[in-house]
Formats: C-alpha cells, structure tokens, sequence
C-alpha cells in the first residue's frame, strides 16, 4: 500500500478547477517529483493533497486513511509535513523559534530535535536567535525543511524549493533533500528545474492541464526525447 | 493646573488607554480588521465588575478607595468578557472566515455587536452613572503634585499587565503561536497549528485586558452605557500610534493619547481635548502609516 494516494483529484479555486483528474502515489522512502509546463496545476495538486485547497471530487489517502478534506493541522499530526514555495517562514520570528514552531504538536524531545537539526545545518546553527526575516532565500528554505522536519514527519510535500535561488544553493538544496530522503522520509516534490530534481528522484510524474500526462521512472524520464525535449531544454536526447 | 500634575494624570489615562488598546492590538495583528467591539466590551467589564462588587464587596484597602472585593470583580468580568470574546468568535467572525468573508464584513460585524452590547448593559443597568466607591481617596503629596494611590494602582496594575504579556508572547509556546499566526496564518496552520483556537486564545486575551481596562478607568471616573465607545477613538490612535499589532507600541502609544490630551488643557479648554486623538491619528497615518514603532511583536 502506498504513503500517499492521490486518486482521480479535481480541485482549484472557487468554480475554477485547475487539477482535473490526476491520480499520483508516493511509496515510502522514495523521492517523487512532478514536473510540468506552467499553469499545470502542480502546485495546486500538492496544495489539494495537503488540503490547503479545495478538492471538488477524488480521494486522498495517507498511511491508508481517507484524508480528503482534512485541515491540514491534522494532517501534520498524521506524519505529513509541507513546505510552500514562497511566504515559508515566519519572518518575525527566530530561527530557533520558527523550529518551535515546527514543532507545535511534538510532546517530547523538542529541544533535542531543535539541536540536531541546527547541528545538521550549521548555516542556521549558528545563529539560532537571528530573524528570519533577515536570511537568504537559500537558508529560508532550509528553515522551512527543518521547520517541517521537527516532527519527524514520513512523508514532506515541497512545492518548487529551488524557486529563485542560485545555481550553487540549488545544488545544496537537492543535496539536503537527498540527505533528508537517506534518512527515511518520503519526499513529493513540484520542480521548474527539472533535471536537477529527476536526478536525484526515484520517479516522476508530468502534469499538463491539471491531469498526469506521464508517469515514469526518473532515470526513464531523463532519457525520454519528449520530456527531454519540452522539460529538460535540450534539442535531442543525448543519452 | 500645574504642567508636570498635568502630565501626572496624562500617564494615568493613558495606562488605561495603552491597556485596552494592548488589546485591541493583539486582535487587530492576529485577526487583521478592526474589531469596533472593543470599546464596548471595555463598558461591558467594568459594569461586570460592579455587579460582582454588589455581591462581594469586603472592607477598604487602605490606602486604595476600592474594597477588597474589586479584586475577585476584576478576575469574574475579565474572565466573562474573555469567555463572550471567544464565544462570539466562533459564533461570528468563525463562520464569517470559513466563507470567506472581506475584512470589511468582519469589521462591521463588530460595529453591530458594539451597538447590541451597549444596547444590553443600558438594558440591564440604566443609563445613569454609578460608581463603584463613594469613598473619598486622599491624595499624596510630593512636592506640590498631588499623586492618588488609586492613580498609582493603575498605573502599576497596567506595567504588571503589560509584563505578563510580555512573558506570555515570548516565553510560552501559545504567545510563540500567536505570533506566528499573525505573521502567516497559513504557514501556521502547515506547521500544525490549531490557528482556529490561536484565534479564540486571542479573543480571550483580548478580552481580559479590556475588561481589566475597563475596571481602571471606572476607578478614576463614573460607570457610563457609553463611556466604553468614548474611549474607542483613543485606543485607535493609541494602535495607530504605536504600529498595528504591536502591544509595546499600543502601551506607549497609549501613554502619549493620555499625556497629549491632559497637557493639551494647559493650552485650550478641556472641552477639546477629545479632539487630540483624532489630531494624533491623522498625524500619524499621514506621517508615518506604520507607527512609531512598527508593526512587529
């Protein structure tokens, strides 16, 4: 049975549906990337399955619970863990605060998760009191993974992380997303930089139109003349 | 009178003004429309209060005026109006929110239930004026100023107040929440915060400390259906001040409402010194939108 399954998923804003029947699973473990033009409905689909969304027909099941509909706090309780693309810290609030807050619903352990996580990531370790407001795109999004780490959660939904970072803090993100995996979560992941995410993925899903166009293994993906040609910018497949 | 005695009764109105607007603040970061209950909701405590103190009243706390019994009606009223506070969230502003309703909607819904709760306490406890002591407080002298210990209860009642909100922001995981709430709600409810009983927590909050607010000022001045709603405009201008969603600029912008309208008698009739406020606000949006000190806490 899969971590999470996404079936036949219609949802959007108001009348206006933007994913229009997609179904997608994530198995433990595994990195799932979904990529796609803009306008797919790919961040709405990571949304909907978070139930940040309305969902307008279809299922969602996580740890094989029906979980359509349900607040997202409660899913959080469950094991699942978001990071938005943008607005995914609390800029007024520390470092070390925004990591508190992560860890809202966690009973025990707090402050020894809170040291574990800084000492793995020694950008934010070592200024624990410091703004968030006031760090880089590149160690915000690191705070919002670790943020969303603080409940050792089984599966993390991370919508485009490397938005509008540089090329060598991109590089460091999809290391720590790889690290993050290593240690047994799940990760569901929407990703402009294709490539970059279907190296490092186990499989991949092409969305287009709100629906899944594709499903494959990532290798499979990346070797795939189509994908490679719309996607991956390049003229020919090279490999 | 006397500039500096001026400025003396200025931080008095003003710690009752800071009070209630640390209140209004709070709702006003977190919720983010302005709730016009609030004044009301200061009438409704301290007529609560009175009530309380018609049961339990116990002897005099010398030097104070007030008896032994205010101290039980300061906890009873605060208590109920943080309790109405709450209620009314999730019989209101709850289902206005789920709709998604504009901030506008939220804002005049409360203007409604400002009109409702005056309406019930000029219902149950008349129009006329009521005090809670007749007792005479006898001021101490310094110098030539003239300082009441009541005056100084309120002002002491008000930086205790302050303190322990203070504390409760930065040191308790709910004030940790409720800042991050008003910093992103929705990133707040990714992380797993219940944002719904964050909301509900803020009310009550709210609610206490303007309750609270209302009893101070019922010990300098008479209990009237309306003197809650007075009081409005200088708690706006005290937020505004101070910068929205910041309850140390609210206390501060609290203390220069008092001071600015007191020491403005040393120039023009009292008459018009209700006027300041709006002075104040207007200056204020004009000059510098967001507050003296910014909209963080």
């Amino acid at each position: 049975m899969s971590l999470l399954e996404v079936v036949d998923l219609e949802a959007g804003y108001g009348d206006v549906l933007i994913v229009r029947g997609a179904s997608i699973h994530v198995e433990p473990g595994e990195i799932v990337t979904i990529i796609g033009p803009n306008g797919a409905g790919k961040s709405t689909l990571l949304k909907a399955a978070f139930g940040l969304i309305d969902i307008a027909s279809g299922t969602v099941r996580f740890k094989e619970q029906d979980v359509t509909r349900m607040p997202a706090h409660r899913l959080v309780e469950m094991g699942a863990a978001f990071v938005p693309q943008t607005d995914n810290v609390f800029p007024r609030l520390s470092i070390r605060e925004n990591l508190e807050m992560g860890a809202f619903r966690r009973k025990g352990g707090t402050t020894e998760r809170i040291e574990e996580l800084l000492g793995r990531f020694p950008d934010l370790g070592s200024r624990p009191g410091e703004q968030a407001g006031r760090l880089s795109g590149g160690q915000r999004q690191t705070l919002a993974m670790c943020r969303a780490l603080m409940l050792d959660p089984s599966l993390l939904l991370v919508d485009e992380p490397t938005a509008a970072l540089s090329p060598a803090a991109r590089q460091d993100l999809f290391r720590q997303i790889q690290s993050i995996r290593d240690s047994g979560v799940a990760i569901l992941m929407v990703e402009q930089n294709a490539r970059e995410a279907l190296e490092i993925s186990d499989r991949g899903y092409v969305l287009v139109n709100g629906a899944v166009a594709l499903e494959d293994r990532a290798e499979a993906m990346l070797t795939n003349e189509d994908i490679g040609r719309m996607f991956l910018g390049r003229s020919e497949v090279t490999g | 009178m006397d500039f500096v005695q001026l400025i003396i009764i200025g931080i008095v109105v003003g710690s009752v003004v800071g009070l209630g607007a640390m209140g209004l603040t709070l709702t006003f970061g977190i919720l983010k429309f302005a709730n016009f209950a609030h004044g009301d909701m200061m009438t409704l405590g301290m007529f609560t209060a009175f009530a309380v103190l018609g049961v339990v009243r116990g002897p005099t706390l010398e030097p104070f005026s007030i008896p032994a019994g205010l101290i039980l009606a300061v906890l009873v009223a605060g208590s109920a109006v943080a309790l109405l506070a709450a209620s009314l969230d999730r019989l209101i502003y709850r289902r206005l929110r789920r709709r998604g309703s504009a901030l506008i909607t939220m804002a005049i819904a409360s203007l409604g239930i400002a009109i409702m709760t005056r309406a019930v306490v000029q219902l149950i406890w008349g129009p006329l004026p009521k005090r809670y002591s007749g007792g005479i407080n006898p001021s101490w002298s310094i110098g030539e100023l003239r300082v009441k210990p009541d005056q100084l209860l309120i002002v002491g009642l008000t930086l205790v107040l302050a303190v322990v909100l203070y504390l409760l922001l930065y040191r308790t995981k709910l004030g940790k929440a409720m800042r991050a709430t008003a910093d992103n709600a929705q990133l707040a409810d990714v992380a797993g915060i219940d944002t719904e009983r964050i909301r509900q927590a803020t009310w009550a909050i709210a609610g206490f400390l303007i309750a609270a607010a209302g009893v101070m000022f019922a010990l300098q001045a008479q209990l009237r259906y309306d003197a809650g709603f007075e009081f409005l405009l200088p708690m706006f201008a005290a937020v505004i001040l101070g910068g929205i969603g910041n309850p140390w600029g609210a206390l501060a912008g609290g203390l220069i409402v008092g001071i600015s309208q007191e020491t403005s008698t040393y120039w023009i009739p009292s008459g018009f010194k209700a006027g300041i406020p709006f002075v104040l606000l207007i200056a204020m949006l004009i000059a510098r939108p967001r507050g003296l000190f910014g909209s963080t806490f």
